[in-house]
């Protein structure tokens, strides 16, 4: 069920041009700069923009070629948009069942309590969209888009509307459909920290085109990407539970380049977990640190440097096969003598358990 | 306590405005929902036409209608070719006129009803797979709800009110085309008072309680049918 898009929108002011495809599962992050179509690209995908051009195959199903084009109401997809928008008229009930009721009739029938389970909505059932929170209606419609069982799940940044309280509500559900489902979702948002914990993909989009593309963890530690020279620039490391120590309420945490000691979890033995480190909590030595409080120490090889400003370089390391970012001073990075191949350690201060 | 006359005078302008009514919103809800959502460039000369018996003395529509339909005009030789005849001074006649009249009445409530539900919730319910037709049922006529009880209140209130075009075109016919405005100035010209008091008084506190039931109800559905 892979996504393969090519696709083209012209408008007065703003083009859009577009090519890629998406695995058959997992989430895809649509991230970049207000205006720059990360919504026109949603809308074009759920036929919402009938103007578009191109080709987009969903499945087996054609959507788009040149200028046909299947309307919204034929594709099978679930869309949420930034606001809620619930139909005032229905219960929440009745506007879960909405879109189940116009399935055709040979269409598998999936159940209304799965999503609602998902979504933690059985209190919710009776009551009028104006009688709920606004995370409570976000939940509401991701449920609706969802009861329909689409081959496509569309996410036009369903927690820009909401303040940290009702964000941090909405996150724990989103981190389980993106687990619980076996279908593309294309989420849009242009908060890093959002796309770091929910995404597996990245498309990176600058003024409707397609900067770059590819597994969140890669495109996040890449020298040439803007993302690798924010204030907050971070790497992202995809690891697995190794054990716990009792005695010091620690974790072990296995990865490609070695294993991290972290705060205690109680996440089962063999969870995959996704772990980020700040490139501003890693620092770089050239012999490994013998009396030092810091618990991850790891021999890496010098990749690439970039300048980041007239004081500070991005270095680029590589633990393994794990690349890791380290933001130091260029006097540090000139008195260490860092070159692409050079041998040395890195000291992770702090790493963070997203997932 | 009414005369024979009055009531059925009464009788003929509540026929009258029931079926202008419902004959307004069978065509002025297509009329409003095309207002409402085209793009065309020349809306404007439409929504202008729709507006213009707000603005036009009553007179002035009903002589048009006048010469139009009688049988001399070219409705009225329409109708004669078909087998019909003309429709002045005939209930047909005041039909076709209250229909006009009261036609911005109708159109303009719908028209901005459908306006304030917007893109948004019509697009949500085609990504949860209704055809055009399907969303307009189950979806932008709900949310219209309000909008639809006004204009009919509107439409029913003003054709009952209707004075100028119906003396015009209908004349003033009892039992045929004798409405109860009409009858009320009989009265008033024949120095009847007292009836005259009896039909105003009762018209009057009719449309009193119409429109508060109106706004009452309009208030109830507030709260449930905003759009958030």
């Amino acid at each position: 069920m892979a996504v393969e898009a090519r696709l083209s929108l012209v408008r007065e002011s703003f083009s859009l041009a577009v090519e890629f495809t998406l695995p058959g599962r997992g989430v895809t992050a649509l991230f970049g700069p207000s205006g720059c179509g990360k919504t026109s690209l949603l809308r074009t995908l759920a036929g919402l923009e009938p103007q578009a051009r191109g080709y987009l195959k969903v499945g087996d199903a054609i959507w788009q070629d040149g200028a046909f084009s299947l309307p919204p109401h034929r594709r099978s997809l679930g869309y949420v948009f930034q606001e809620p928008s619930l139909f005032a008229h229905l219960n929440v009930r009745r506007n879960i069942e909405y879109g189940l009721r116009r399935l055709p009739r040979h269409a598998e029938r999936p159940s209304l309590e799965r999503a609602v389970a998902l979504l933690g909505l059985e209190k919710l059932l009776e009551r009028k969209p104006h009688q709920l929170s606004g995370g409570e209606q976000q939940r509401v419609a991701i449920a609706r888009a969802l009861a329909v069982n689409p081959a496509m799940l569309l996410l036009d940044e369903p927690l820009a509307a909401l303040d940290e309280a009702r964000k941090a509500e909405i996150l724990p559900w989103l981190e389980t459909l993106h687990r619980a489902l076996a279908i593309p979702v294309l989420y849009v948002s242009h908060s890093r920290d959002e796309v770091a914990r929910l995404a597996d993909y990245l498309l990176l989009l600058e003024e409707g085109r397609l900067r770059a593309a590819g597994p969140v963890d890669q495109l996040f530690a890449r020298l040439d990407l803007p993302l690798a020279h924010q204030p907050d620039a971070e790497t992202i490391i995809q690891g697995r539970v190794a054990g716990h120590d009792p005695e010091y309420e620690l974790s072990w945490l296995d990865f490609s380049g070695g294993r991290f000691l972290l705060a205690r979890n109680h996440l089962p033995e063999g969870s995959p977990v996704r772990l980020q480190v700040k490139a501003n909590d890693v620092s770089i030595t050239l012999a490994r640190q013998q009396d030092t409080s810091i618990l991850n120490i790891f021999p890496a090889v010098v990749e690439a440097l970039a300048e980041d400003d007239k004081a500070k370089v991005m270095v680029r390391l590589m633990l393994g096969k794990q690349p890791l970012l380290c933001r130091v001073t260029r006097k540090s990075a000139a008195d260490l003598e860092l070159v692409p191949g050079k041998k040395v350690f890195v000291q992770v201060k702090s790493v963070a358990l997203l997932l | 306590m009414f005369a024979e006359q009055d009531l059925q005078a009464l009788w003929l302008s509540l026929k009258l405005a029931s079926l202008t009514t419902l004959i307004l919103l069978l065509l002025g809800t297509p009329l409003a929902w095309w207002l409402a959502r085209s793009r065309w460039r020349y809306r404007f000369v439409l929504e202008a036409l729709v507006a213009l018996p707000l603005v036009l003395p009553p007179t002035v529509l009903g002589f048009y209608l006048l010469v139009a339909l009688g049988p001399e005009g070219p409705v009225g030789q329409l109708m004669q070719s078909l087998g019909g005849g003309p429709l002045a001074f005939t209930f047909a006649g005041l039909v076709v006129g209250s229909v006009l009249y009261s036609l911005p009445f109708v159109v303009q409530p719908l028209q901005n009803a459908f306006q304030s539900i917007g893109q948004r919730p019509m697009e949500v319910a085609a990504t949860l797979g209704a055809s055009p037709m399907d969303r307009f049922f189950s979806v932008a006529l709900p949310l219209a709800r309000p909008g639809f009880l006004t204009a009919a209140v509107l439409g029913f209130a003003h054709t009952l009110g209707e004075f100028g075009v119906v003396l015009m075109i209908g004349g003033n016919i009892p039992g045929r085309t004798q409405v109860i405005s009409i009858a009320i100035y009989d009265h008033v010209e024949a120095l009847e008072y007292g009836s005259a008091h009896g039909i105003a008084a009762g018209l009057l506190l009719f449309s009193f309680v119409l429109l508060l039931a109106v706004y009452g109800l309009n208030r109830r559905w507030s709260g449930a049918a905003s759009w958030r």
